[in-house]
């Protein structure tokens, strides 16, 4: 909502600056977002009336004028502009004036001849961006009056930006209603007036969806003059309030939207078939409209119509057809009231928003149709003359909003805000915005009035009153609550420990977008059932991402594409699938990992980073569960078949993948170095066994070496599993401490090189016991994996 | 006899002052104490003296021998102190290379600025709370008396799944979703990614909020009031003016959004303040009974407030980060800025 500050102190007009102005209305819930002079800064420019032209005698495109400016003798000034004649009214710059840009004017000869000034444009005078010629002034411009006077443009657009529930200020009158509040004065009464009627015709009006337009008035206006101009100082008054001029029908029932915050229509009525209905849209049915976009209909949309067709989507747009033009001299004017939720959601169905729809879903004041038709009757006839009609009005009562009385307690004042008001404060606030105060035992009885949508209860009430007395005043404590303990479970680890550990481990945090691109997600996870959004930003940013490996690929994409050729990432988030035809929603660690384990560092040599360490970043944070985790051989599409585990819990459940990059996709993707990825689910791997103690032995512990040979494909896991299994008490740790493949081992075959550390409860280990278990194990190995010792 | 013991310990005493190693001064020592060493040798003569020759010439070997052990010790000490002082000199390195091994990386800055807000309000006994994202359009809109058509829903540009499934707008959901399943009193924040259908200079379609709420018999604008006053400042480490603005959220009532002194110019007027010398930073306002009959809360019995702010914003003040979108590309050169 953009407002003339000059227009507005013409309604209501405050002891207080500009700024003042402002800094009031955004405290009080009106927030300005922007204060824009309305022209550029000039001085020493008056209305002219050019008196003679003649033609210079040295220039073919220059005019030497006299130019009466209101001084005893007419100057003489050259001119350039195509338009200038005779009986011109035209700003003129005088000598000693200083134009936008610090342009001075003085005296002057061009091409031999003396000029005492200039003729000045709308661009010159920093009023438009461009302009054609010299700005042509109304006929009846006092001659010599400062330009800045005449047009008043001393003057400020303000510009508001209004929260929805404020639809009561998207009009001069609105807004001067707050400020005249605000400052404790009184607005001057309704100027309404009554417009007799010059003939008695009118077009039947049938409104079929009351529900919808509970208010509806029409009335005939015939034999307008199709030539007529738009007042000037009207122009600047929607110019003001970011509105085009456009002809004068049009232009009147935009400046009574403005100043009252009524919507109108104008009709050709020529091109209408009576009776206009009222009505709910066919489906199928089309209209044209008037910014030439056709649209076609469901069975919802309300609908001005005729006869034959639709005319006007209600509250929205009219409709081309019936669209007053530069030949009408008959109009039907439209002035109703739609029900806010029957215009809400209508225009942006349709990829429109107007002045009109934007006050109808927020609501119009139901009571000001009426005085609306009349203004802008009034103001047709001033303008363009005509031969009004008497108002058809079609009112359906019960359809009308409802305003009750709201209850407001005056301790519930003190209650909730801290502040006392006294009766008499009562009923000068809500009285001023327009309410109807009765005081009652506990407090008052109010009734919002027509234009407020947004009065249902009582704490409407106090922001009102909060809002008025200044949210800075009201007091403010010092948070004094009941207070408990806090609580520290232990059996749930907190997600900041686990990401300082990837820190500490040299991986970075991304945030990535939890939507990506369908082809990446494609990649990564085929066959995951993802889920599309609707109406997704752009294609690459479509659907939810089932892993955060795309996001964390993307970045590290990104990395490389700017010079690094070291990327350790992870991020925590939620990951999102269709499991069941349900939406799921996993909260999941990822890490990503690329190029030199280490930064490059003096006196070591680097090495690129391999699954194993990326396999120690995970086992770390495993290691924060205190449970045993196990990881298996596995497979998965986008990860090197051989170089995939899956990780599983001690139920068996798979909670977590990690592998290395298929060299296809890695390849495809345009890396050119390995990269390790893992994912884990949050909720697995943040459980922790609460830790119980065992006691210490005070037996001292051996340690005895075993070096088994076992085929390739014997997994470690298998054969600490299998040492596991045979139960021997004695065993208190086994470690694989070198895995030795080439001479002295036959193809086919590994070494594993194992270490066992023996102790016991009760008593220091004998060789001879020793002996047996290493023994009893080593059979065990031999029986179960064909593991035979290596001499 | 005499002399000869004399040019002995002369030998001797050159002998030491020769060796130069550690190695060295032992074979001297071996070549005049050690089983065949000469003064080992003088003391095996003595044994065919007369007993009263013995004795005196017995006497001179002695104090001789102690001499050069006098002498080695001496000796040993200052070989040992060189070959120490050498071993150090050649041990020394330049302790000013970087160390080796694994560099620590660090958090994402709005990460590390959720955390500090969720320390904060922490330390007063708020608990840190998380919803789902993907959310249905009654917990996201409805509950927090947001109709449908509600020209407060256009304020948030939404992704649809579907038409009554959406990505939250806003945390306020969890707001709905605790007082669903929890009694008051209640003192609880939920931080987390929210997200909304713009994207320009200054939109991203996913950042960050933090909502905040408080459920309480006689809770009051002044404690809402109180409570960000309290958290602004302490967010910011600074003593920060201020200001509530009246403003409009569907649910809440009274509504207020605030605005600090601008931290760039401390309130002088900025491009970053867009020379007002004020930047909005939160939304805030008293809990609308409507939301409290959604959830089954007596709005007469508790009151409440909620307040929600958006932690790139605050990120971005707190570090002067100039660019919102520089949040999401991840790039290594901006992420590694914030330990």
């Amino acid at each position: 909502m953009q407002v003339s500050e000059a227009w507005l102190r013409e309604l209501v007009n405050p002891p207080i600056d500009t700024a003042q102005l402002v800094a009031q209305l955004t405290m009080a819930g009106l927030e300005v977002d922007a204060v824009t002079p309305v022209a550029a800064d000039f001085s020493g420019v008056v209305v002219g009336e050019v008196l003679e032209t003649v033609q210079h005698p040295n220039a073919d495109k220059l005019r030497v004028c006299q130019v009466n400016v209101g001084q005893e003798q007419p100057l003489q000034i050259v001119c350039g502009a195509s338009n200038v004649r005779p009986g011109l009214k035209v700003p003129a710059a005088l000598i000693g004036a200083v134009l936008p840009g610090d342009f001075k004017i003085k005296e002057s000869k061009l091409r031999g001849e003396l000029s005492f000034g200039m003729l000045c444009s709308e661009k010159e005078l920093g009023l438009a961006a461009t302009s054609e010629g010299l700005m042509e002034l109304p006929i009846d411009a006092p001659v010599g009056r400062d330009i800045r006077d005449y047009l008043l443009l001393s003057d400020n657009v303000i510009e508001l930006g209004l929260t929805p529930n404020r639809a009561d200020c998207l009009s001069v009158v609105g807004v001067a209603r707050e400020v005249a509040v605000l400052n404790g004065l009184t607005l001057p009464a309704d100027d309404s007036v009554v417009i007799e009627p010059q003939h008695q015709q009118t077009l039947e009006v049938q409104v079929h969806s009351a529900e919808a337009c509970p208010v509806y008035l029409g009335r005939l206006i015939k034999g307008i003059d199709p030539a007529a101009q738009t007042p000037l100082w009207m122009q600047e008054r929607l110019r003001r309030s970011g509105i085009r001029s456009l002809s004068p029908v049009v232009d009147v029932t935009n400046y009574v939207l403005i100043e009252l915050g009524q919507p109108l229509h104008a009709f050709d009525a020529d091109k209408l078939a009576a009776p206009i209905v009222v009505r709910r849209s066919r489906p199928g049915e089309l209209l044209a409209l008037l910014n030439d976009q056709a649209i076609e209909l469901d069975g919802e949309a309300l609908v001005i119509a005729d006869q034959q067709q639709a005319l006007a989507l209600a509250g929205v747009m009219g409709g081309k057809d019936s669209a007053v033009f530069g030949e009408t001299c008959d109009i039907f004017l439209e002035c109703a009231f739609f029900t806010p939720i029957n215009i809400a959601g209508k225009a942006r169905q349709f990829g429109l928003h107007t002045d009109s729809s934007h006050r109808f879903e927020r609501g119009v004041d139901f009571n000001l149709q009426r005085r609306a038709i009349e203004r802008a009757t009034q103001l047709i006839l001033e303008i363009a003359g005509g031969s009004p009609g008497p108002v058809t009005e079609v009112i359906n009562t019960e359809a009308l909003p409802i305003r009750s009385a709201v209850k407001l307690r005056s301790a519930r004042i003190e209650k909730m805000l801290g502040i006392q008001r006294s009766d008499a404060q009562v009923h000068e606030l809500f009285g001023g915005l327009g309410m109807q105060v009765v005081s009652c035992e506990d407090g008052w009885e109010i009734t919002p009035p027509g234009f407020r949508f947004d009065i249902a209860i009582e704490e409407d009430l106090l922001e009102e009153i909060g809002r008025v007395y200044g949210y800075n005043n009201l007091p403010s404590s010092s948070l004094l609550m009941r207070s408990e303990l806090g609580k520290a479970p232990e059996s749930v680890l907190v997600l900041d420990r686990l990401q300082d550990c990837l820190v500490d481990r040299g991986y970075q945090q991304a945030i990535t977008y939890s939507f990506v691109d369908e082809a990446m997600q494609n990649a990564v996870a085929p066959g995951d059932e993802f889920i599309r959004i609707r109406n997704p930003i752009s294609s690459e940013l479509a659907v939810m991402r089932t892993t955060l490996w795309c996001g964390l690929l993307n970045a590290a994409l990104y990395n490389i594409n700017r010079q690094q050729s070291r990327v350790r990432l992870f991020e925590t988030g939620l990951r999102f699938y269709y499991e069941g035809g349900e939406i799921q929603q996993r909260k999941t660690l990822a890490g990503l990992a690329l190029g030199n384990l280490h930064a490059e560092q003096w006196g070591e040599k680097s090495r690129k980073v391999d699954f194993f360490d990326a396999k120690a970043d995970v086992e770390a944070l495993l290691a924060f569960t205190a449970t045993k985790m196990r990881f298996e051989s596995s497979q998965h599409p986008a990860l090197h078949p051989g170089q995939t585990a899956r990780i599983l819990n001690a139920r068996g459940e798979a909670i977590g993948l990690l592998g290395m990059l298929h060299p296809t996709l890695q390849k495809q993707l345009g890396f050119d170095s390995p990269v390790f990825l893992f994912e884990l689910d949050q909720d697995a791997i943040l459980q922790h066994k609460v830790p119980k103690f065992t006691p210490l032995s005070k037996f001292p512990s051996v340690r005895r070496d075993m070096a088994l040979l076992v085929a390739e494909e014997v997994s470690a896991d298998a054969i600490l599993g299998c040492i596991s299994e045979c139960g021997e008490q004695a065993i208190r740790d086994v470690s694989i401490f070198d895995i030795y493949r080439g001479q002295g081992v036959a193809a086919g075959s590994k070494s594993v090189a194992l270490s066992l550390v023996l102790q016991d409860f009760a008593q220091t280990l004998t060789d001879t016991e020793i002996d047996a278990i290493f023994r009893r194990v080593l059979e065990t190995l031999t029986a179960k994996l064909n593991a035979k010792l290596r001499e | 006899m005499s002399a000869s013991i004399e040019d002995i310990v002369k030998q001797a005493l050159d002998e030491l002052a020769q060796a130069t190693d550690l190695g060295q001064l032992d074979q001297v020592r071996v070549n005049y104490l050690g089983k065949k060493g000469l003064f080992t040798q003088q003391m095996k003569e003595l044994g065919s003296m007369d007993p009263e020759q013995r004795r005196s010439a017995g006497q001179v070997i002695n104090d001789a021998k102690n001499t050069f052990q006098d002498a080695l010790e001496t000796r040993k000490l200052a070989l040992e102190g060189a070959e120490l002082a050498a071993r150090l000199a050649s041990e020394s390195i330049d302790v000013t290379l970087p160390g080796r091994g694994q560099d620590v990386a660090g958090l994402h800055p709005v990460t590390t600025t959720l955390r500090r807000i969720s320390k904060i309000f922490a330390s007063v006994g708020f608990n840190v709370v998380e919803g789902p994202e993907i959310e249905d359009d009654y917990h996201n809109f409805g509950a927090l008396n947001i109709p449908e058509h509600h020209p407060a829903r256009a304020m948030h540009d939404t992704f649809y799944f579907d038409a009554h499934t959406v990505l939250r707008t806003h945390t306020s959901p969890v707001q709905i979703r605790v007082m669903e399943s929890e009694k008051p009193p209640l003192k609880v924040i939920a931080p987390g990614r929210v997200y909304r259908c713009d994207s320009d200079l200054t939109h991203t379609p996913m950042f960050h909020q933090v909502e905040g709420f408080l459920v309480d018999t006689d809770v009051s604008f002044a404690d809402l009031k109180g409570v960000v006053f309290e958290f602004l400042r302490a967010f910011f480490e600074k003593d920060i003016q201020v200001r509530f603005r009246p403003s409009y959220f569907p649910f809440t009532e009274p509504s207020a959004e605030v605005d600090i002194e601008c931290v760039m110019c401390d309130g002088q007027g900025c491009r970053v303040c867009s020379q007002t010398g004020w930047l909005e930073v939160m939304g805030c306002g008293m809990i609308h009974p409507e939301v409290f009959k959604s959830v089954g809360i007596d709005h007469q019995t508790y009151s409440g407030f909620a307040f929600g702010m958006g932690v790139e914003r605050l990120a971005m003040l707190r570090y002067g980060i100039n660019d919102l979108r520089m949040f999401f590309e991840n790039d290594l050169k901006f992420l590694q800025q914030f330990r």
